[in-house]
This record gives C-alpha cells, sequence and structure tokens, in this order.
C-alpha cells in the first residue's frame, strides 16, 4: 500500500487585491521527507504555508494536509502538526522561553521534555527573559521548539534558519536530520540554495507564485547539459573565440571578474578545445575544475528566466 | 531525544486551565498592568478616604468610595488591562499561533474570562478588605455580583473589540484614555450630582457609570438589585461582544 502524501497542493490560488500571491502552483509532499520550498522574495512561500496551516483560505484549488481539509479540519489537525511562523511569530512577549514551551506542551497529550527541547535549541541560558528582549535568532529558536514540543507527525517551518549564525544554522540543519530520522514529515521554505541542497528530499523552487521546477537536489542539477568546467583566468577575457570553437551545445560565460565557466555537455573533448584555446591565448587557466553544476547555477538560472 | 511523532490533544480542561495559569501568571508579572488593576484602585481609596477632596453629600466617604473603586477596578481588568495585552499578543502573532495549537478558539476566549474573573476576585479582596479596614460597612452584597459580572461581559466586549480591530499602539493610546476619562466622569470618585444635570444621563449610561451607580445603591444604600443600571451593562455587553465577535481579527 502507497503511503498517502503528507500534504497536496492542487492549482492553488490566492490573490490579494491585485496581487496574486500564488498561481495556480500544484506540489505534492510525501510523508516522511524533508520537502523545501525555495524561492526570492514574495514567491508565495508564505502563503502557500499559511494555506496548509489553515490561516488563509485558498481563492481556487485544493489543498490537502494528511488528507484533511486544513479549515474545515481544523480541529482533528493542529494537534498532529507544528508550526514555525516567519520571523519566529507567534510568542507571548512576556513570557519566558522555557515558560511558553511549557505551556504548548501543556496543551499535547505526550509532549517532549521541555529541558531538553531547550537545551537542544541552545536555549538554556535565556532563563527566564521575556521572549520579546531575546535575540533575533534566539526567538527563532524558540518558535522552532514550540513548533516541535507537541511531537508532530509534520511541521511547517517557515524561514527556520533565517537570521541565525552559523553554528546555529548547521544545529538547526541537523535538528531537521534528525526530526526526517525520526519519521517527521517536514516541509520548509529558505532562500538559500545550499540549505535546500543539504537537507532537502525535494525541492520545490517557485517564483511569481508558480512552480518553477522540482525534484531531488541530484535530480536538478544533473539533467543534461548540466556539467561545468570552470576556469579562473584574468579578468574580461575576450571570448569570442573560445565561443567559436566551442560545439553548439557549450557555452562560456565570465561568473565574476576573472572566473569562467563553460557549461554544456562536457566531454573530454571540450576539455580539450577549452585548453587549446587557452595555449594559444597564454593563459594559465587556474584551478580549472570540472564539476557538476551546482544548485545556486541551476536556480539563478530559472529564477533569472522567470523574472523575464 | 525523539522526535518520533506522538500528537494529540490534551484533554479540554487540561489545556483550559493552562491557558488560565499563563495568562494569570503573564498579568500579574506585567508591573503596569498591575499599576491599573492594583495600585491606582488602592491608593485611590486609602488617599481619598483619608483627604476630604471630593464632597460625598450624604455618604460617608468610605461608604461612597467603595463601590466606585471597585467599578474601577472592574474596568480595569476587563477593560483596560484585557485590550492592552490581547492588542499585544495580537501583534506579536501569539494569538495567531495559539490558533494553529490544539486550545480551541472558544477555549481561548473561556480562558481569557476566568482570568479576568480571576483577577477581579483578587481585586475585590483587596479593595473590599482595606474598604473594611477604613470602616466601610456595606449594606448588602449579593445583588452586587449580577452587576459586577454584567458590567465584566459589558467591559471585556469593548476591551476586545479595541484590542482586535485597532494597531497594538493604538489600543494601548485609546484603552488608557478611555480609563481616565471614565475615571473622572464616570461616577467612581465624584458623585454625578456635581455634573450639569444634562450630563447625567450620559454619564449614568457609560458603563462604568452604570457599575459605579448601580454598586453605590446596593452596598451603600442598602437595594435591592436596580434594574436600569443592570439593563445598561446588558445592553452594553451585548453590543461589545456582538461587534467583537463581527470584527475582531486575530492577525
Ligand atoms: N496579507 C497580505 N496582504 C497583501 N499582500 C500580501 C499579503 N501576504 C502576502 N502578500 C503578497 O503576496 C506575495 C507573496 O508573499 P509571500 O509572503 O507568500 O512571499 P514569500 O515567498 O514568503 O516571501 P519572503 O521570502 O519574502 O518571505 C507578495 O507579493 C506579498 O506582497
Ligand atoms: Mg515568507
Amino acid at each position: 500500500m502507497s503511503v498517502p502524501p503528507a500534504v497536496e497542493v492542487d492549482g492553488l490560488v490566492k490573490r490579494y487585491g491585485t496581487t496574486t500571491a500564488v498561481d495556480g502552483l500544484s506540489v505534492r509532499v510525501d510523508s516522511g521527507a524533508v520537502t523545501a520550498l525555495l524561492g526570492p522574495n514574495g514567491a508565495g512561500k508564505t502563503t502557500t504555508v499559511e494555506t496548509c496551516e489553515g490561516f488563509r483560505e485558498p481563492d481556487t484549488g485544493r489543498v490537502r494536509v494528511l488528507g484533511l481539509d486544513p479549515r474545515r479540519d481544523s480541529a482533528e489537525l493542529r494537534p498532529r502538526v507544528g508550526v514555525m511562523l516567519q520571523e519566529g511569530a507567534g510568542l507571548y512577549p512576556g513570557a519566558g522561553a522555557r515558560e511558553l514551551l511549557t505551556h504548548l506542551g501543556r496543551l499535547h497529550r505526550h509532549p517532549l521534555d521541555v529541558d531538553r527541547l531547550v537545551e537542544r535549541l541552545g536555549l538554556g541560558g535565556t532563563g527566564r527573559t521575556p521572549l520579546r528582549r531575546l535575540s533575533g535568532g534566539q526567538r527563532q529558536r524558540v518558535a522552532l521548539a514550540a513548533a516541535l514540543v507537541g511531537r508532530p507527525e509534520l511541521v511547517f517551518l517557515d524561514e527556520p534558519t533565517a537570521g541565525l549564525d552559523p553554528h546555529a544554522r548547521h544545529s538547526t540543519w541537523d535538528l531537521i536530520g534528525e526530526l526526517r530520522g525520526d519519521g517527521v514529515s517536514v516541509v520548509l521554505t529558505t532562500h538559500l540554495i545550499d540549505e535546500a541542497e543539504q537537507l532537502a528530499d525535494h525541492v520545490v523552487i517557485i517564483d511569481h507564485g508558480r512552480l518553477v521546477t522540482e525534484g531531488s537536489p541530484e535530480e536538478l542539477t544533473s539533467g543534461p547539459g548540466d556539467d561545468v568546467i570552470s576556469f579562473g583566468g584574468p579578468p574580461r577575457l575576450d571570448l569570442s573565440t573560445l565561443r567559436a570553437a566551442l560545439p553548439e551545445s557549450a557555452d562560456v560565460r565570465e561568473v565574476t571578474p576573472g572566473s569562467y565557466q563553460v557549461a554544456g555537455v562536457v566531454d573530454p573533448h571540450l576539455l580539450a578545445t577549452l585548453t587549446s584555446w587557452c595555449a594559444t591565448n597564454d593563459i594559465l587557466a587556474e584551478g580549472l575544475q570540472v564539476g557538476r553544476r551546482s544548485l545556486e547555477d541551476v536556480y539563478l538560472e530559472l529564477t533569472r528566466r522567470s523574472a523575464r | 531525544m525523539t522526535y518520533v511523532p506522538a500528537p494529540g490533544a490534551a484533554p479540554l480542561t487540561r489545556m483550559v486551565a493552562a491557558q488560565v495559569l499563563l495568562e494569570v501568571r503573564l498579568l500579574l508579572r506585567n508591573g503596569e498592568q498591575l499599576l491599573l488593576t492594583a495600585v491606582i484602585p488602592v491608593v485611590l481609596l486609602g488617599l481619598l478616604t483619608a483627604v476630604p477632596v471630593v464632597d460625598t453629600g450624604e455618604y460617608d466617604r468610605v461608604d461612597f468610595l467603595v463601590p466606585g473603586i471597585l467599578a474601577l477596578s472592574v474596568m480595569s481588568t476587563a477593560f483596560t488591562s484585557l485590550a492592552i495585552a490581547t492588542g499585544y499578543e495580537r501583534r506579536y502573532g501569539a494569538l495567531k499561533r495559539l490558533a494553529a495549537s490544539p486550545l480551541p478558539r472558544w477555549a481561548l476566549l473561556a480562558a481569557k474570562a476566568v482570568t479576568v474573573l480571576v483577577v477581579e476576585v483578587l481585586q475585590v479582596v483587596l479593595v473590599g478588605g482595606l474598604g473594611l479596614a477604613l470602616g466601610w460597612r456595606p449594606d448588602g452584597a449579593m445583588a452586587a455580583v449580577p452587576l459586577l459580572l454584567a458590567g465584566t461581559a459589558a467591559f471585556a466586549g469593548l476591551g476586545l473589540l479595541m484590542a482586535g480591530t485597532l494597531r497594538a499602539e493604538a489600543t494601548l493610546a485609546a484603552a488608557n484614555l478611555v480609563y481616565l476619562l471614565l475615571l473622572v466622569l464616570g461616577g467612581v470618585v465624584i458623585p454625578f450630582g456635581q455634573f450639569p444635570d444634562a450630563l447625567r444621563p450620559v454619564l449614568e449610561s457609560t458603563p462604568t457609570g452604570a457599575l459605579a451607580g448601580g454598586l453605590r445603591s446596593v452596598l451603600a444604600d442598602g437595594d435591592g438589585l436596580p434594574w436600569a443600571p443592570l439593563v445598561v451593562l446588558v445592553i452594553w455587553a451585548a453590543a461589545g461582544t456582538t461587534a467583537a465577535a463581527r470584527w475582531f481579527r486575530w492577525e
């Protein structure tokens, strides 16, 4: 028997006045996996997630969470779903971290141990300090803990690592890995490509409320023509002769001054063409490297294309 | 530590009890709220009983003041403090986050109502106790209960209406302004008789005026349940809660 999806978004449209925040989006989130919604500011990530959380009603389209309707079946869903709002919102300003988590735990039947949760998120030092006085990153972590304390089977994390320092970010990544290991389904949003690449089983790239592409990080970076050769040289080289020498399927560009990338179907032939062009032009191709295109390359290319 | 899912809502009574405990704790911890709900009523009662600044006509000063200060206490808790706290909870997204928790909305409102009543009981003990120490001798008491309850409902409806429609800062300012105006004009410490006759019916039909006047006729005059103030309060309660239910925005 196949496991039903944790979340099914089908043709979702959501407008605010004249703005179309989500424009016919369809996404399927597998149970037990980590799914990342990746997209630039204003892409419609929060709107999508908050529709799944039952905060917003779709204009058209259908949303199912754990097979249920987020608004009609809210009472049944709320105990099963953990929610972290964007920017760590949703905290009582006057409560302490431990106090708030203990309280939220009491609303659930089998809450996590709050002391251990607080330690795990590095909030042990915040004591009784009211939440409004904690730093942005600390509040963010309290909000993450708040999403977990009720032992949900599905969590929605809206930019869980925004504003975190590198240590806290890695620790959060580890935590999300642990959630996955324990069978929790995770839906997170992010602008960070490396975050999506590191964490997610499935990446959904959205822009202007529409699906741009989706797949596992490997799938997204391993299509034909997704290989690259990168090398360094003097800035602002005239690339026209190289371009002429390259086969149709390949192209070269200066990514940043002095750093070049040949993208296309990379084979030994192509490499030879490149190095012989370098020899002719007396260029020592520094750091010459053959590799797979990064998710960042894919993301930038796709979102640039859809911006046009 | 394991995160293996084990979802489930706590029993309803436990959720409501937890919510009441949290709300009461947060309230008692908040300095400005305590100033409004405890310090000002106590200081006013003590000061104005000791120093003859207001002419209380045929009443003993303390007999006149205690009902008014009780009305002020109810207003400070059910209106001012409830509006400000709820306004900031809304602004910080706490209401929204709670709406995603297993606690049903009506249970959150019930918890807020119980919280207000708990604080009011503490206030009655505080104000009544101080009054007794200062020589207050109430004539009746039981008829005060429906008035206090109706007054609480009236103020809470209006407070939530404000908190759920205005920005938090606007709620803070407006709630304090209304508190101050009704402290002066609502028959709390200044008898209605000292205002122009034309103004009296208006002042007596404010929630504070109705509550203070009603409590005074029960506690100072020894009357039975005064229907006119009770009706005024019930009308305010109906209007306030209906409007709040209609326009309150959780985000
Ligand atoms: N409540 C609202 N009222 C009006 N417009 C809104 C509202 N919420 C979102 N929008 C608009 O909808 C679009 C999508 O917003 P959304 O918050 O979903 O984007 P996002 O992908 O989460 O962006 P970010 O990465 O900046 O958080 C934006 O153009 C935004 O201005
Ligand atoms: Mg967002």
